[in-house]
């Protein structure tokens, strides 16, 4: 995460397309997962390209400590964590300011979906644990949790589905990976609720001028309309599974 | 682990509440000002004599002090021929009945990291200039964050003392030996200003039902739906954004909201700038008296260090314009009567025309109201502080869970935003 090592790669090739071979607007191949762990109430599986996270859910369930409770709505608790192994070099597992405020982050941009008045002074936990990181690990987590949310059975408004968009050698660009990441310009996560049209988490990490903004907003939520769709289709897929079987 | 806070930093009154946001959706505010309307700006530049860049800002009552320290370390190993820079924010517990004593939580935090962002990813400090043994030594520049007295919108105080502070900031003289590469600071004396390339404010914009607002106060934040942060170069581009609070945001209301801050983030820079302008001019006026008065004395010592603070504020003074003085002299009106100024302020705000003579009032006079108090009547709730549990994971619970409600339950629209129909505000976004 941040700096950049080595020497910077060409980004965008002589064809227009990326150091990896994607079109500017393709998303990395995803894989999407829920159900994954047994003990949690609700867990996903997601795969970006490299970047992969386990999100799990617990709760409703007693706020602990009990001070924390709110007589109105259940609190929702989240923690963004990073596996020791999942960077190039080890990562101490002790949390570090980024994995704080990525906690922050996540955990507001799924309160505005999650129907918390449904179980005052309760609490909802989410965990995720990124297990291999390769840019986009917010947003890949982000996709997850809402998953694990919806797999757990606690009601929501909607799916929170999330994708990075990136500048990279002065183009816009869908879902960034690590080396685009370290080498590129900007850096935006965008998260949404598409059925309810809104956003719940945005951020910018780079420079871009309000017209690239806007063509870059854009372009996430063009493919959060994707993801979207894609988490759907798991969320399906698994109790037609379960249909079958019964 | 990140909790949701189990009650605001201000628990207002449900009366209150519904006024301001009655009264938000007239166009006004509780304390006169119009919806995009900033708090009055004060800026004392140079505040503190340890520090190598220092400003004190209150924004309305919110007062923020911004210290910059250089210090020897070591870079970072990928990226040798840099200096480095950290950026820290603490919330100190006379701040605000709801903020206690320990290492700073995740508001602290991402206050801190919105800034650092800001700066970073605009190349605002001139890295390259920092280094004192390639590869080995660099500056470090601390920029420590110390918030005072919490009244709401501490990121954009935050933001502004911090430019205000590196505006001010000077190298310490450094000796270098050649041969066992041993660096000896001499922090009494400075040798340049800090090499700024790019100036960057943040403007933070709340959302309220269906309008937007432009630096909301903490009871405006107590009954805001979400806020919006964009970090804004003097060129007009965004240089970071940052969505924070707990609820959702729609496209159309983000690019509205970024007209906004754009325009705001210009004007502040230029408040800024002029304020710390008029502080140096006037503290170079003193050290010419000194000097004149001192003259046989000593007569090299204090010409290297002057030029340079000259040079730095050349450029800024040509782009001078009305609000210099504006600043000076609202602080004058500011003592007396607290709220009519921000209206009475508005009115002039177009009209001023400059003249020369700025330098009157600026640091001296303000500096005596320095100590604040924290006069929040709130009852102060020791809440979302640091959580720090243990992950105990639970016993499992039933495994099988009924999970049809994964899909949306699209209707559900908060009833908030619902009663709120089109006759948003009457201010455009331009």
């Amino acid at each position: 995460m941040g700096g950049a090592k080595g020497e910077k790669p060409k980004l965008i090739l002589e064809n227009g397309l990326r150091h990896d071979g994607r079109r500017p607007d393709e998303l990395r191949p995803i894989k999407m997962q829920v159900g994954v762990l047994k003990n949690a109430n609700g867990s996903a599986y997601v795969e970006f390209g490299k970047t992969r996270v386990i999100a799990a859910v617990y709760g409703p369930r007693e706020a602990q400590p009990k001070h924390i409770a709110i007589p109105y709505r259940a609190v929702l608790r989240c923690r963004y964590h990073m596996a020791p192994f999942s960077t190039d070099d080890r990562k101490s597992p002790a949390p570090t300011r980024r994995e704080i405020e990525l906690s922050k982050v996540i955990r507001e941009a799924l309160e505005p979906v999650v129907l918390t008045e449904m179980f005052p002074r309760a609490a909802i936990d989410v965990f995720i644990e990124v297990i291999s990181a390769d840019g986009g690990t917010r947003t890949t987590s982000l996709t997850a949790a809402s998953l694990a949310l919806a797999d757990a059975g606690i009601p929501m408004k909607d799916l929170v589905a999330a994708v990075a968009v990136g500048k990279v050698d002065g183009v816009l660009v869908l879902d960034i990976d690590q080396v685009e990441d370290n080498f590129g310009e900007a850096d935006m996560p965008v998260a949404a609720a598409p059925a309810l049209g809104e956003i719940t988490l945005l951020q910018l990490n780079g420079v871009l001028t309000k017209e690239e903004f806007e063509e870059a907003l854009d372009l996430a939520l063009k493919g959060i309309e994707r993801i979207y769709r894609m988490q759907k289709e798991t969320l399906k897929k698994k109790y037609l599974e379960v249909e079958v079987e019964v | 682990m990140s909790v949701t806070p189990s009650s605001p930093d201000y628990i207002i009154p449900k009366l209150k509440a519904e006024t301001i946001a009655s009264l938000v959706k007239r166009g006004t505010r509780l304390d006169g000002r119009g919806l995009h309307d900033v708090r009055q700006v004060e800026i004392i530049p140079n505040y503190l004599p340890k520090a190598d860049g220092s400003a004190l800002v209150k924004l309305g009552n919110t007062q923020v002090l911004v210290g910059v320290k250089l210090e020897v370390g070591t870079p970072y190993p990928d990226a040798p021929d840099q200096g480095v820079i950290i950026v820290s924010a603490e919330f100190v517990p006379m701040a605000s009945p709801v903020f206690e004593p320990g290492p700073p939580d995740e508001n602290a935090i991402e206050l801190a990291r919105v800034i650092d962002r800001s700066i970073r990813e605009l190349g605002a400090i001139d890295l390259s200039k920092l280094v004192l043994i390639p590869g080995k030594k660099v500056w470090v520049v601390w920029i420590d964050i110390y918030v005072l007295d919490h009244d709401g919108n501490l990121v954009d105080a935050s933001s502004i003392a911090t430019l205000a502070a590196l505006l001010t900031a000077k190298i310490p003289k450094a000796v270098i030996s050649e041969e066992d590469e041993q660096i000896v600071v001499d922090k009494t004396t400075h040798v340049a200003q800090l090499p700024l390339l790019k100036k960057v404010v943040t403007v933070t914009i709340g959302k309220l039902g269906k309008a937007l607002i432009v630096d909301p106060d903490l009871e405006e934040e107590s009954v805001l739906d979400t806020k919006i942060i964009f970090a804004i170069s003097e060129d007009g581009k965004i240089a970071g954004i940052q969505k924070s609070g707990l609820s959702s945001i729609t496209k159309d209301e983000v690019l509205r909201a970024t007209g906004i801050a754009i325009k705001k983030g210009q004007e502040l820079i230029k408040i800024i700038e002029q304020a710390v302008a008029a502080a140096v001019k006037q503290a170079e006026a003193k050290e010419e008296k000194k000097v004149e008065e001192g003259k046989e004395k000593k007569e090299e010592a204090p010409e290297a260090k002057e030029s340079a603070v000259e040079e730095a504020t050349k450029d800024r003074e040509v782009e001078e314009k009305s609000e210099a003085f504006e600043a000076a002299e609202e602080k004058e009106e500011s003592k007396e009567k607290e709220k009519e100024v921000t209206e009475e302020r508005r009115a002039k705000e177009p009209v001023k025309e400059p003249e020369e003579g700025t330098e009157e009032a600026e640091g001296e006079s303000a500096k005596k109201e320095a100590a604040p108090a924290a006069q929040e009547e709130k009852e102060g709730q020791p809440t979302e502080a640091k959580p720090e549990e243990k992950e105990e994971e639970v016993k499992e619970e039933g495994a099988g869970k009924k999970a049809e409600t994964g899909e949306a339950v699209g209707e559900e629209k908060s009833s908030k935003e619902r009663k709120i129909d089109g006759r948003e505000n009457l201010n455009s976004t331009q």
